[in-house]
């Protein structure tokens, strides 16, 4: 029975489709686009089992000559700098994300109550952030001078707690999925605000909710524009995206530079991280990304969808 | 009132008196956002005064005495910003960039969904879609990593390749001949997967039965999609295409920044308004120049939205913003 439906509509869906040589066609750009997309990526990884002997040699290579895992045996003997980057980009990452969804539920559960007297001036109040703002320089100024955000955890969180357009998701799946009566009838048993929205609204969101989490933890995990412009210091809170971006920057000017600076410096340069090092660190910043990337895709479809139309 | 008009019942009073607490504890929530809105997004726009300041520190140096101190110059900020050669160079690749994204943007995005949507196997359409937005999670810091694999001057594969073909090796990261197309590349590499998604969701919400009658009344696969799936996706396209113009100004920072690895040399084909003004800034300190570029983009693209919204008002009115 089964069988002989999907049969059907997948002949239904034969006698309606496009020909055989045009959708070959299709299968050749749109396959070569997603190798365009995901080989780089793969690349970096072959790079990062390569021997660093071989890349010396004959360079960067699809089709290593030696495999090696000493980049990350490497990594895994190398100590400080690195693990404690990496703790950081998981502790801004998870304190970051459990604060902003607090902060975005709490602001947008208002929003989406129409007996709430005061919701346009809060509308209005973050709606108008996303058309004006101050420009980098007032607002760099303001948060490292009158706020302190200046080399410390919180100057890598709090500037990015709060997003009008994840308002906007938050309430738009507040209003598809949350009956008004629900919240009239809680009021009347007695329920208080916070207990409703809690206990009886929460449960109800929480796809909204889910979404809101993943795009706020992508945007922490991948960060590194806020520590390039608040950290100058304190390298012991930088995350691994400002390590790795910081590597490049420093292996950079020291091969440029070496022969200039005489013996010494060429061999710090020598013994600086190699390449495959960084390649392997480029590994573990989006292995991450990719295990969860299969499950929070379609949380994230949802969520930028309706962020997109409605937003 | 129920002191001066005891007739009044008292329910009414409870009543008013349980309004104001529901405002207050609702008002409470969203006291959090609304503060973080007011020291991070209000406070900075007073500093909007800087671009009209000669900014300089004084004693005590704190940032509000030093812009109460400083002196007032009138526009010469902007006078000194329009003169410098560089405005005309971010500015043109400001727009040129965006002007480049948008029509790829739009054009190979409802490509791809379309192609996508009329693959016979849904499974590997699936595929290729989850490949293709793959790369819009990853951060530019990343993707120069990934850019570095091919083009780095010792090891990358490019060089490499010119190096035993006997061709002259190009130093990529100082030859601005070819990174009009690494940008657009790297953008389009980054971002296509997420428009081709929402054109994809777009498509797949169009009632089947359209296409039916269609192919019933004789049309061919290529008038089915001139006339059931385009109009159906015209909506979605017109929002997209303004809400990206209403964002003209804006640059992605990261992928002038960091792709390029801040090489000095590709500046004239890679600095944007946005690097501008971080380079001016960080780099030379210059507080006036910088505000006042800073300014200028947010006044520009401000009037973009604005006039992006009336136009799809007039178009669609329930899509509009405001």
């Amino acid at each position: 029975m089964l069988s002989a439906r999907t049969g059907s509509q997948r002949r239904s869906r034969r006698l309606n489709a496009v020909s055989l040589p045009v959708e070959t066609l299709f299968h050749v750009i749109l396959g070569l686009f997603t190798l365009f997309c995901i080989v780089p990526f793969l690349f970096v990884i072959i790079i990062s089992f390569t021997a660093e002997d071989a890349i010396r040699e004959f360079g960067y290579s699809f089709l290593p000559q030696i495999w090696s895992v000493e980049a990350y045996q490497y990594v895994f003997q190398l100590g400080d700098a690195l693990w404690r980057s990496y703790f950081n980009s998981f502790y801004i990452t998870i304190v970051g994300t459990v604060l902003s969804v607090l902060i975005t539920l709490l602001y947008a559960y208002p929003l989406f109550r129409k007996d709430f007297r005061q919701r346009q001036f809060f509308n209005i109040l973050s709606f108008f952030t996303m058309i004006f703002g101050g420009g980098l320089v007032p607002t760099y100024i303001i948060c490292k001078n009158v706020l302190g955000l200046s080399e410390n955890y919180a100057a890598l969180i709090v500037p990015m707690l709060f997003s009008p357009f994840n308002v906007i998701i938050m309430r738009t799946f507040l209003q598809t999925s949350v009956p008004t009566e629900l919240i009239e009838a809680a009021t009347i048993d007695g329920s208080g605000e916070y207990n409703t929205l809690f206990k009886i609204v929460m449960p109800i969101v929480k796809p909204g909710v889910a979404t809101i989490a993943l795009l706020n933890a992508l945007a922490y995990w991948n960060e590194w524009f806020l520590a390039l412009l608040y950290i100058r210091q304190n390298t012991d809170i930088i995350p691994l995206q400002y390590l790795l971006m910081k590597m490049q920057r420093n292996a950079d000017f020291l091969a440029k530079n070496s022969h200039l600076l005489g013996t010494e410096a060429a061999n710090v340069a020598v013994n600086l991280p190699s390449q495959t090092l960084k390649m392997a660190l480029v590994v573990f910043i989006v292995v991450p990304i990719a295990c969860a990337y299969p499950f929070f895709q379609r949380f994230v479809v949802a969520g930028l969808t309706i962020g997109s139309v409605k937003g | 009132m129920s002191v001066i008009n005891p007739r009044v019942p008292r329910r009414f009073t409870s009543m008013s008196s349980s309004r104001r607490k529901k405002a207050l504890l609702l008002g409470s929530m969203a006291a959090p956002g609304a503060l973080w809105l007011l020291l991070l997004r209000y406070l900075p726009m007073f500093g909007i005064v800087l671009a009209f300041k000669d900014y300089r520190a004084y004693k005590p140096n704190t940032f509000w005495n030093n812009i109460i101190k400083s002196e007032w110059v009138g526009f010469d900020n902007f006078r000194f910003l329009f003169k410098s050669p560089d405005t005309g160079i971010m500015i043109r690749n400001t727009l040129l960039y965006n002007i480049v994204f948008i029509i790829l943007g739009l054009v190979v995005a409802v490509a791809f969904a379309i192609m996508l949507s009329e693959l016979t196997s849904r499974f590997v359409a699936k595929a290729y879609q989850t490949m293709m937005f793959f790369p819009y999670f990853l951060s530019w810091v990343v993707a120069s990593y990934f850019l570095l694999a091919f083009l780095d001057p010792t090891s990358g594969v490019i060089p490499h390749l010119q190096k035993l073909s006997g061709q002259e090796v190009i130093n990529w990261y100082h030859d601005t001949t070819y990174w009009p197309y690494i940008i657009v590349g790297a953008n389009m590499w980054k971002n296509i997967g997420y428009s081709t998604v929402l054109y994809l969701a777009a498509i797949t919400g169009i009632d089947r039965t359209l296409y039916e009658a269609a192919a019933v009344d004789g049309a061919t696969k290529w008038q089915q999609i001139r006339h059931v799936t385009l109009p159906n996706l015209r909506t979605m396209m017109t929002i997209l295409f303004i809400l990206s113009v209403g964002r003209i100004f804006n640059a992605d920072f990261g992928l002038f920044y960091n792709v390029p690895l801040n090489s000095g040399s590709l500046y004239s084909v890679t600095q944007v308004i946005d690097t501008y003004v971080y380079r001016a800034y960080m780099n030379s300190g210059n507080v006036g120049m910088s505000s006042a570029a800073g300014l200028l983009q947010n006044v520009v693209g401000f009037l973009c939205i604005i006039a992006a919204n009336g136009i799809v008002r007039k178009i669609d009115p329930d899509s509009s913003l405001f």
